[in-house]
């Protein structure tokens, strides 16, 4: 294992004279199509995307945006109707998934139920021939790399949601990926469980320099632990860029929409605001509230919700809703009053069109 | 007053049921003991074993009897090989038709057997493959596949799809996938499958009536021998050894398969 990674670093050497370093998974067009052609589901339709070596890259998207489909076709479960998938400079249209060097957590673990959680993590190892006592060793390793010591004797039937998913962790890790798949893999956890589980997986990526791709159709998660992620809907790629661009800078309404609590502002409330004639987002923090004059933009606040860090403010205003993020320790206007609204209008973001 | 218990009469009615399916099972049994050998008078006049050792000492027993085993055997073998591969490719793909085809898998059940026994004679018949143990073993098989399907596609539904991709992922081929972790999920309800159908195959009747040539297993071996007029209680004596061939099989396939979760993890 250590000589055939000391052997990739000097493969990658070699790009490097020859040409730059090649991403850890680039798609070239890539589509996936389901059905009969009468009625044909385009699940991934002409993707283009390159994921860094070593980056933290998620996938995001409501449900049956294309990005699970995306995972599945890096993993080799699925094959692209047309373009082409290279991982780590390498064409892989016809490396079954066995013999991918990418390892999956898959959403439900998917964990053997017959075998001990030993057994479990050892299997990639086993399949390959590595004999009994070396793999059972390694194993232990990745069982306390997840804070799992003395686990192995048991069966996955008898481990907690969060420790099943830390053998599903530990058993595609085992294996030395070069590329991590993980599915939805905090999906099933409790909200305490999963903020501990996703300052552990950015740790672990950190120290083990592996690239993840992470799917996850939760915009906070994938906001907080991502170094760049991928925006989906409808099987293309609405924006592609690190989390603080994708937030300040939506470049679709969906985008804005999906990820954000931006306000989505009309061309019409656009153009109210000082604008062009075009769809926009403002970011709720960016708003502030001034006494009502005849000057400045003026509403009506109808609701107001706590949230610990401050307050968010719901004011009707000429026909739309916009909110405003009120930090906490600042007076807060009662509901029913009406107040002036002040921004920089640099933070009016314009948006373009969608296709 | 809502009563947690049945009327006396819904007691008295569902026990009498019982007793008219099960109690003339007891009387072939209670036969095997009689001493009287012609006819089979009520009360028997007295009981003796002698008719377990005569039954021993009957040449014609034998070789219906090693038939019987072997078709079941064969059978069960043929049906295991095949129900589980047409299992897996009913619980892993998705085409056009499948609810069809899976009716047409499960008919064979369905079907009374006098209609499969015609249908096999006319068809071996055209192929003019001669009546022998092999149409026999073909002929069970057919519904001895149904048991096995049955058994494996439920187990193959329970076994959520993700263990074999997680198999693959993880860098196993195909036949390591089958060996480690498939055959491991499978077995229990591939052994109660199979115990199911050794069982069916054991005491069937009417198809290998239409598949045999010369040779009669142990079932129909008891049918010629209930017109004859001699030894019946050695009848009742092969009766007690089909039924407990047929029955404990049954019992052992029920234990297996009763938590099905558990022995799905228990496994081996």
């Amino acid at each position: 294992m250590r000589a055939r990674r000391a052997s990739n670093i000097l493969l990658m050497s070699g790009f490097h004279m020859s040409s730059s370093v090649p991403a850890a998974v680039e798609f070239c067009s890539v589509s996936r199509h389901f059905g009969p052609t009468n009625a044909l589901v385009k699940a991934v339709n002409s993707v283009d995307l390159t994921v860094p070596e070593g980056a933290f890259f998620a996938m995001l998207g409501p449900s049956g945006s294309g990005k699970t489909t995306c995972l599945r076709l890096i993993s080799g479960f699925e094959k692209p109707t047309a373009g082409n998938i290279r991982i780590f400079g390498r064409d892989v249209s016809d490396i079954p998934p066995n013999r991918r060097n990418v390892n999956t957590v898959f959403q439900d673990y998917a964990l053997f139920p017959h075998m001990t959680v030993r057994d479990n993590v050892a299997y990639g190892l086993m399949v390959k021939g590595m004999d009994r006592r070396l793999r059972e060793s390694k194993a232990e390793e990745m069982l306390s790399l997840v804070k799992l010591e003395g686990y192995g004797d048991r069966r996955p039937s008898q481990l907690s949601g969060g420790q099943r998913q830390r053998v599903a962790l530990a058993r595609a890790l085992v294996n030395e990926p070069r590329v991590l798949l993980l599915d939805e893999p905090l999906g099933a956890l409790d909200l305490k469980l999963r903020e501990a589980m996703q300052d552990e997986l950015k740790t672990l990526q950190a120290r083990l320099g592996i690239t993840f791709v992470f799917v996850t159709h939760d915009q906070s998660e994938a906001l907080s632990m991502a170094d760049s992620l991928a925006v989906f809907n409808n099987g293309k790629i609405a924006q592609i860029g690190t989390p603080s661009e994708i937030y300040a800078k939506p470049r679709t309404r969906f985008v804005a929409d999906f990820v954000g609590s931006s306000n989505v502002l009309s061309p019409k409330t656009t153009r109210l605001f000082g604008g062009p004639n075009r769809w926009s987002s403002l970011r709720p923090e960016a708003l502030r509230l001034t006494a009502p004059d005849n000057v400045t933009l003026s509403g009506t606040v109808t609701s107001q919700r706590y949230l610990g860090t401050g307050n968010r403010i719901s004011i009707a205003l000429h026909g739309t809703e916009v909110s405003a993020l009120i930090p906490a320790g600042q007076p807060l206007p009662k509901t029913g009053h009406t107040v002036g609204l002040a921004f920089d209008p640099a933070a009016l973001h314009i948006m373009e069109d969608e296709k | 007053m809502h009563s947690d218990r049945a009327s006396f009469g819904l007691r008295a009615a569902s026990l009498a049921g019982l007793l008219f399916l099960h109690l003339p099972i007891l009387i072939i049994f209670l036969y095997a003991f009689t001493s009287e050998e012609k006819s089979y008078a009520f009360p028997p006049p007295s009981l003796t074993i002698k008719w377990f050792a005569v039954a021993w000492n009957r040449a014609d027993i034998w070789p219906p009897m090693h038939l019987s085993l072997w078709v079941a055997t064969a059978s069960t073998a043929l049906a295991m090989v095949l129900g589980t591969l047409v299992s897996a490719a009913m619980a892993q793909t998705r085409f056009f038709g499948k609810e069809q085809i899976s009716l047409l898998i499960l008919l064979p059940i369905a079907l009374p057997g006098v209609i499969t026994g015609m249908s096999l004679r006319s068809a071996f018949s055209i192929m003019n493959m001669p009546f022998s143990t092999l149409t026999i073993i073909l002929g069970h098989a057919t519904f001895c596949i149904v048991i096995i399907y049955n058994n494996a596609v439920a187990r193959f539904r329970r076994l959520s799809g993700g263990v074999l991709e997680a198999s693959a992922d993880l860098g196993a081929n195909s036949f390591q996938t089958f060996r480690y972790v498939l055959l491991p999920n499978l077995g229990s309800a591939l052994l109660a499958g199979g115990m199911l159908a050794f069982a069916l195959s054991f005491d069937e009747v009417i198809v290998t009536t239409f598949t045999a040539g010369q040779q009669s297993t142990l079932p129909i071996w008891m049918l010629q021998e209930l017109v004859r007029p001699r030894q019946r209680p050695v009848t009742n004596v092969v009766a007690i050894v089909v039924f407990m061939a047929t029955f404990l099989p049954i019992l052992i396939a029920y234990y297996l398969t009763r938590n099905g979760s558990e022995t799905a993890g228990a496994g081996k």
